[in-house]
């Protein structure tokens, strides 16, 4: 098992690296730190020592790989690779365009998005396979007919209309919840039960259709229609057998996203004004943060080749078939 | 020439896109196993009802691609021909009133009055602040208050009149060649059509046809006097956009999956065919594109080409081409972090589909690997590939939307469903609300999405081999 888990981590190595070199071609191959800095500055009218002493104050002013005005080792390490790229693998974020240590940034960032994900994942969890449980005890019925059409509805509904319609419908119309904003510690729970309602109720839709096939496929098998002919109600069929042995696709499916809960949510956080990593995000696309969007690349990339790991390991552990050597 | 036509990038692709959609239409008319699931597909009600909504939202989608130069009118008729800079489409041409009929900011839907108080001279000379009236929207009324419902309701009347006499006219048109056809009685055919449960699909789609008609003809002839959705914040036509919008969004939802289905097909399979290294190497492709979040690679193109706009900006003849080039960017670049999920559907398929016996046999017999890939693996993969690109359309649509909202979709000037929902966003804080322009744009999106869901599901069920086997 430990001898896997290294393997994999060696395995995800190349990968980290492949991220990195697209990453690195993009921002500053395809486009020099030049156009960068002309982009930032304002377009035309730069002179270029303003866009010289921007490089410099940021780092950008290296070579790109190869420094021969310096000596030793030095000519790889002060370049703008193994300053801006290589560094990101020992978690090195270094400063933003704007001057803000993205490390600390991360770490106190990353609590209220995992404030907003943790429940949003654990509620529509619950409701939606219990609403799944719910159509396929009463399959074939107007209730499973009417659940259908109401489940492509929802899945067709727009993610920011969730949101602008909750917010319109029970921030403004209603008053139950403030529309945006956030608080530290424990006073932060009314800025989070709107948000936290929408996440659930926009995941409605494709969680519990996908739930649905799955509990409907384990169905037709033959255990099942055993469990039925020993006489066993179709409640116990239901929840011990069906839901039993579903539980393997559906826990490998959570776990694999569990790493970028982290990463928050882009929509959510930005509308409702909440300082996770999500909006972390989105500012830096709009204020066209480079050295940010590189960091949250690479970070993302870590976190979802954790989460393929993990769903190797979850595998052994409620599938007792799976042997990982 | 009245027009020069103007061919835009995305024009050319959706042509190319056209042209192969009607060659795989003639090849599949003419192979019984092709033809078999499509049969089944329009022989359920939600195919056929999907599938005409789906066909009306194409018709104004294609019209809006046909672009052209109209030709200015030249004073001396023997001066050479002079064309207006400014590109438009059939479209455009189609909804001229909409497109000229600009008010001065908001008026609500079916409004005679603007949506703000301004200050107006009465005729005796005195000044009095009020709602004035619009330019466009219901002018032709002397006393707005009372006349205003009786109008309505008489427009809407004579709309549903005239899209039922259209749909008459039409249906009567195709049935007689139909009947002409068996050689029957038109009126005998009618009989049949009314009673025989085989003809089932064909009276839902004339069903279906008379609501889409009669829908379409009652709202072009309420927007023909007022502002069916209302007017935006510069007072343009919230329905004009709205109705602009379709291409985009079909454009999004169609033309990524065209761009990513060549080297998903070809990667996949020699990925699953050929094994060894080939496949190491593209897996650690696919993983690689795989583990960047999508928004992040996404936002990370965009602005490298906007930073390429900026410093090229003399490039570009006009603003139409700018944000053209930008939509096909945006296309290549969700081709680019969409086509994963295909390429390792495909391999898996490949890998079954190599130790398959008459694969194995052709191997034996010498057939080449290029011929064995394009007659026997090629054929039995493309149900796979249909249900991928119908499951993965409203999603590409839905993401367009997110998209634009972040700054990282279509160009702002484009019209869109993303820019309409992201321009009409700030406008719910105000009081009383601006509710118009996000309520087009939800409708619009709505019925594109859910008819495109209630098909992806139709279509899965008619070609995946697994579930067809399950109900026999």
């Amino acid at each position: 098992m430990i001898a896997y888990l290294v393997r994999r981590a060696l395995y995800a190595l190349p990968i980290l690296i492949g991220v990195n070199l697209l990453t690195f071609i993009l921002f500053f191959v395809v486009n020099s730190p030049d156009d960068m800095a002309r982009m930032q500055l304002g377009d035309k009218r730069v002179t270029q020592a303003a866009v010289d002493s921007w490089k410099q104050e940021r780092g950008y002013d290296r070579p790109l790989l190869l420094n021969s005005a310096a000596t030793g080792t030095a000519q790889f390490t002060d370049t703008i690779f193994f300053e801006k790229s290589v560094r990101l693998f020992a978690f090195q974020f270094g400063t933003s365009d704007a001057g803000r240590d993205i490390s600390y940034d991360i770490t106190q960032r990353m609590w209220p998005s995992l404030a907003i994900a943790v429940p949003v994942l654990l509620v529509g969890l619950a409701l939606n396979i219990s609403y799944a449980l719910l159509i396929v005890l009463l399959r074939a019925t107007y209730v499973d007919l009417a659940s259908t059409v109401l489940l492509v509805a929802l899945l067709s509904i727009s993610g920011l209309f969730y949101i602008i319609g909750g917010q319109f419908l029970l921030s403004k119309l209603l008053h139950l919840a403030p529309i945006s904003g956030y608080d530290t510690g424990i006073n932060a729970w009314k800025f989070l039960v709107l948000p936290v309602l929408i996440g659930v109720v926009s995941g409605i839709g494709a969680g519990t259709r996908w739930y649905r096939t799955l509990f409907l496929e384990e169905s037709s098998k033959d255990y099942v229609r055993t469990a039925r002919a020993k006489g066993l109600s179709e409640l116990r069929v239901l929840v011990r057998h069906i839901l039993g042995n579903a539980l393997i696709p559906i826990v490998t499916g959570v776990v694999v996203i569990l790493p970028l809960l982290f990463m928050g949510s882009l929509l959510t956080e930005s509308f409702f004004g909440i300082p996770g990593l999500g909006s972390y995000t989105i500012d830096a696309i709009s204020n066209q943060d480079f050295a940010i969007v590189r960091a949250m690349v690479f970070l993302g990339a870590v976190l979802y080749i954790i989460g393929l790991m993990l769903t190797d390991v979850s595998y052994t552990l409620v599938d007792p078939r799976v042997r990982l050597q | 020439m009245p027009l020069i036509p103007v061919m835009l990038w995305t024009d050319a692709l959706v042509f190319i896109l056209l042209a192969l959609g009607v060659g795989f239409g003639i090849y599949a008319a003419q192979h019984e196993h092709l033809r078999a699931p499509w049969r089944q597909v329009l022989h359920t009600r939600t195919g056929v009802i999907t599938l005409l909504v789906l066909s009306s939202y194409a018709l104004l989608g294609i019209l809006d691609t046909v672009h052209l130069r109209l030709k200015l009118p030249s004073t001396p008729a023997t001066a050479p021909a002079q064309y207006a800079p400014e590109v438009v489409s059939l479209l455009d041409l189609a909804l001229h009133g909409l497109r000229e009929r600009q008010e001065k900011t908001y008026s609500a839907p079916l409004a005679t009055h603007l949506f703000t108080k301004e200050v107006i001279e009465q005729p005796d000379g005195t000044l009095r602040r009020d709602y004035p009236r619009l330019l466009h929207g219901g002018r032709h009324l002397t006393a707005p208050a009372s006349e205003r419902s009786a109008d309505l309701f008489w427009r809407s009347l004579r709309g549903a009149v005239k899209g039922l006499a259209s749909w008459a006219l039409l249906t009567g048109g195709i049935l007689w060649l139909i009947a002409r056809r068996r050689s029957e009685p038109l009126a005998q055919y009618w009989l049949t059509l009314r009673r025989s449960p085989h003809l089932q699909p064909g009276r839902t789609a004339l069903i279906t046809l008379a609501v889409l008609m009669s829908i379409g003809f009652i709202a072009a002839e309420l927007a023909a006097a007022y502002h069916l959705f209302g007017t935006d914040k510069v007072g343009e036509d919230v329905f004009y956009q709205a109705l602009k919008s379709v291409r985009t969004g079909l454009l999004i939802g169609t033309l990524t999956t065209l761009v990513m289905l060549p080297a998903a097909l070809l990667l996949g399979i020699a990925a699953g065919y050929f094994r060894g290294w080939v496949d190491d190497l593209i897996q650690y492709l696919y993983t690689t594109l795989n583990s960047i979040p999508g928004v992040l690679l996404i936002a990370a193109a965009i602005l490298l080409l906007q930073v390429y706009l900026a410093n090229h900006a003399n490039e570009f003849t006009s603003a139409v081409e700018r944000a053209d080039l930008r939509l096909l960017f945006l296309c290549l670049i969700l081709g680019v972090t969409s086509w994963t999920g295909l390429c390792r559907l495909l391999r898996g398929e490949a890998l079954k589909l190599r130790e398959v016996d008459y694969v194995q046999a052709a191997q034996a017999l010498g057939v080449g690997h290029f011929t064995i890939i394009t007659r026997h693996l090629l054929p039995n993969m493309l149900h796979i590939v249909l249900i991928t690109v119908v499951l993965d359309f409203s999603g590409l649509v839905l993401a367009e939307a997110v998209l634009s909202y972040v700054n990282i979709g279509v160009d702002p000037t484009m019209n869109s469903w993303g820019n309409m929902i992201n321009s009409a966003r700030l406008e719910l804080a105000r009081e009383p609300v601006v509710w118009w322009s996000l309520t087009a744009a939800f409708i619009f999106m709505f019925v594109l999405v859910l008819a495109a869901n209630l098909f992806a599901d139709v279509v899965r069920d008619a070609f995946d081999p697994r579930l067809r086997q399950n109900e026999k």
